[in-house]
């Protein structure tokens, strides 16, 4: 036992090959369970007659989506259908993150408000939807819609132009005009020219010491170029309202009721964990901070962005990355109140097809994606933020 | 100088600083930016809460049956009043109705039994064990001249809390081990734990869900069939188990090097060294975020809906396409949405309860 340094040690009790048998035993184990079940599967799918593979994809879909940007019939493919969901699903993630961080950065900061009303109201508000499930809420809103609301000849008109019936919500746009092309382009050149501007103006203030009012400069920019361009193009102001004709309204843009439902829900209840998110990271930030920045002559401006943000935005942004994720993930219940989401679709397609695997196969492939890229993005952003930190 | 001294002593602060208008003067009306809030938001308090008591109390109907509402401007309470037995117990045989009623009632005594942090040791562990195994036999009947109910039959409340009860108490020890292989050095292991803790994070549960009613029934072989409610409840397991995964590694990674080193020095083996050393301190770090699990999973058990299981939500949603109870969503759906906030809302007053005394313990 003492001096057992030259004797061989037993085969088992050697932590470094015990530890290779356990691995092969794993691998086996995976190995084992993974040919059973394919092994059953396939059986069941010959007995059934289910072919495997993709080819189902080039088939005629045979059904017709609500919804949709790009021009879709149900002569379409199945590939074209999921397509289809698949943007749905983009849209309604991306629209719904953007109102759900001004929505809940609104609220996480009223949360810490001096003023008791809204403070108190911002907490319940959050602690009210945090405890409600989603997909309850989604069936809330979507019986609102179709219930409550009246038809659209008594459709409620908050703004002129603005009407909220059982048919969804629908809005006057401007009618389509080349000037208005021209102004995105001006506002996208805008920002680009900031962005080198702001850089420029960093890289000389370091050197020179000379500084310049680049967020003034910025601002008449991005809000001067569109407006010039859109001058430039004649100024045109005709609109293209909703009018009630019979029993819908023609004209202007409809939103329906699954999509405002979809977002509805999505938004308030991603916002009040965003709000929590919010309201820590400010916290986080000590009043000491504040008070140093203002202390060597930092203006209001200067403090928020040079001290406060970057401090608190350091605790904020992963857990924030983390509910964008999940409110993505959770627009897949639409397809529980029939908005055609990727979900929506590729159950719609298990059903006619029969290709189970495949359908739920790439259900989780598309939200994998979402999942690794985001992932890719936070790991991203530590390292630009571990840069920072001296 | 003596004379401003006991002077002041006797001055009293003034009246606009102590009391109400002290207090609202210091948390609503200081500056007038607040000023303006305040009164902008009791506007819209005003203009949303009287009318809203006078919809859900003042002219609201409660009597349970159906055809007094379309009368009245206010709540049709009625849709609730009327089916409730239906709402909480779905298709649950209606002279048994008690069984799953008393089982709700046990699982509340149990989860009250157990706040107190005192108790928590191997006893409660075994309360617990023969707690949930009433309520299955409470529940599922055949045994002791129980009369036996096909889980088909399960609805309502019941199936809610047995789905997220028996999800979380199963997927513990699934998550522990996943977490205990992705921290250890063999990478056969830590690479299997990490794929699949990170594929379940990836995707929504309802794609879990699909796969349970569409896909496992393939995984089988001829003839063996399982039950919707147990195939949902193992794709509920599954994904929870991911999550207290991640929570659990947190708690393992809380704990100092120091301790794995002298447990290491004393001899104590692998397994040792984690039942008797780690775990029992890392698992208590990790309580409060547990429960917030525990509390998600409540939450998500309600996705079964969508795979046509009669849990709490689609008990209402069927009462609602009665042509009776048409058009009455909104106080069916309130009623649901109360039943979920309570339950939520007194486990993460819990949790943050929790959060504080074992936060003052570290120090």
């Amino acid at each position: 036992m003492d001096t057992a340094s030259s004797e061989k040690i037993p085969f088992l009790r050697d932590p470094e090959k015990r530890a290779l048998l356990y691995q092969i035993f794993t691998v086996l184990g995976v190995a084992l369970l993974s040919y059973y079940l394919i092994s059953n599967t396939l059986a069941n799918l010959e007995r059934q007659s289910i072919s495997t593979g993709f080819g189902f994809l080039h088939k005629e879909a045979a059904f017709e989506i609500g919804e949709s940007v790009l021009d879709y019939s149900a002569a379409d493919s199945y590939g074209k259908a999921l397509l289809v969901g698949f943007i749905n699903t983009l849209i309604v993630s991306f629209i719904g993150i953007v109102l759900t961080v001004i929505l809940g950065t609104i609220i996480g900061i009223a949360r810490l408000s001096s003023n008791w009303l809204v403070s108190k109201l911002s907490a319940s508000y959050i602690e009210l939807f945090q405890d409600i499930p989603v997909l309850l809420q989604l069936f809330f809103w979507y019986a609102f819609f179709y219930e409550i609301l009246p038809a659209p000849k008594q459709a409620l008109n908050p703004v002129t132009g603005v009407f909220l019936s059982n048919r969804g919500l629908v809005f006057g746009v401007p009618e389509y005009h080349p000037a208005y092309l021209a102004a995105l382009t001006a506002l996208i050149v805008a920002i680009i020219a900031g962005i080198i501007l702001k850089k420029w103006a960093h890289r000389r203030q370091d050197t020179t010491g000379k500084s310049l009012p680049t967020g003034k400069i910025i601002t008449a920019m991005v809000i001067g170029l569109p407006l010039l361009a859109w001058l430039l193009g004649g100024a045109p102001t005709a609109m293209n309202t909703p009018v009630l004709k019979g029993f819908n309204f023609k004209g202007g843009v409809t939103v329906t009721p699954e999509f405002t439902a979809l977002l509805l829900g999505l938004v308030l209840y991603t916002a009040a964990f965003v709000a929590e998110i919010v309201r820590a990271g400010i916290q986080s930030v000590s009043k000491g901070q504040q008070e140093a920045a203002v202390s060597i002559g930092l203006k209001p401006g200067q403090v928020l962005n040079l001290v406060i943000l970057p401090q608190a935005l350091r605790v904020i942004v992963p857990p924030l990355t983390s509910q964008m994720l999940n409110l993505t993930k959770n627009s897949s219940l639409a397809v529980a109140i029939g908005y055609p989401d990727f979900v929506s679709v590729a159950g719609t397609t298990i059903n006619q097809t029969g290709q189970a695997i495949e359908g739920v196969g790439l259900i989780m492939i598309v939200y994998l994606i979402f999942s690794l890229s985001t992932s890719a993005f936070m790991n991203w952003y530590n390292k630009k933020i571990k840069l920072v930190e001296r | 100088m003596s004379k401003i001294e006991t002077a002041s002593a006797t001055i009293k602060p003034p009246k606009t600083n102590i009391g109400i208008v002290g207090w609202s003067r210091a948390h609503l009306f200081n500056g007038w930016i607040n000023s303006a809030l305040t009164l902008f938001v009791l506007y819209g308090l005003y203009k949303v809460v009287p009318p809203f008591i006078n919809w859900a109390f003042l002219h609201a109907n409660w009597a349970p049956v159906s055809g007094t509402c379309s009368e009245s401007s206010g709540a049709c309470w009625s849709v609730v009043t009327a089916n409730i037995r239906f709402i909480l117990f779905g298709f649950y045989p209606h002279n048994l109705q008690w069984r799953p009623l008393l089982a709700i009632v046990i699982l509340v005594l149990l989860l009250f039994f157990s706040q107190n942090r005192k108790r928590w040791n191997m006893k409660l562990l075994y309360i617990w064990t023969a707690g949930l195994f009433i309520m299955g036999v409470l529940l599922k009947g055949g045994l002791f001249g129980l009369e036996s109910v096909e889980t088909d039959n399960w609805g309502g409340l019941p199936l809610t809390l047995l789905l997220s009860v028996f999800g979380l108490a199963a997927a513990y020890p699934v998550g522990i081990l996943l977490a205990l292989g992705r921290q250890c050095r063999m990478p056969v292991i830590r690479s299997f734990c990490v794929v699949y803790i990170e594929l379940i994070r990836g995707v929504p549960l309802i794609s879990l869900l699909f796969m349970s009613s569409v896909v496992f029934p393939l995984f089988l072989p001829e003839g063996v069939v399982i039950n919707k409610i147990l195939r949902a409840q193992i794709a509920i397991i599954l994904f929870t188990a991911a999550y207290i995964a991640e929570v659990v590694r947190g708690g393992l990674q809380g704990i100092n090097k120091g301790h794995y080193e002298a447990a290491e020095s004393l001899g104590l083996n692998y397994f040792q060294t984690m039942r008797l050393v780690i775990l029992p301190q890392a698992l208590k770090i990790v309580i409060p975020p547990s429960v917030s699990i525990l509390i998600s999973a409540f939450k998500d058990t309600s996705l079964v809906v969508i795979i046509a299981l009669y849990d709490l939500l689609k008990t209402t949603q069927s009462t609602l396409t009665d042509p009776k109870w048409m058009g009455y969503s909104s106080e069916a759906y309130i009623f649901v949405a109360c039943i979920y906030f309570v339950c939520c809302f007194a486990m993460s007053n819990y949790s943050r309860k929790l959060e504080k005394e074992l936060d003052t313990d570290r120090r």
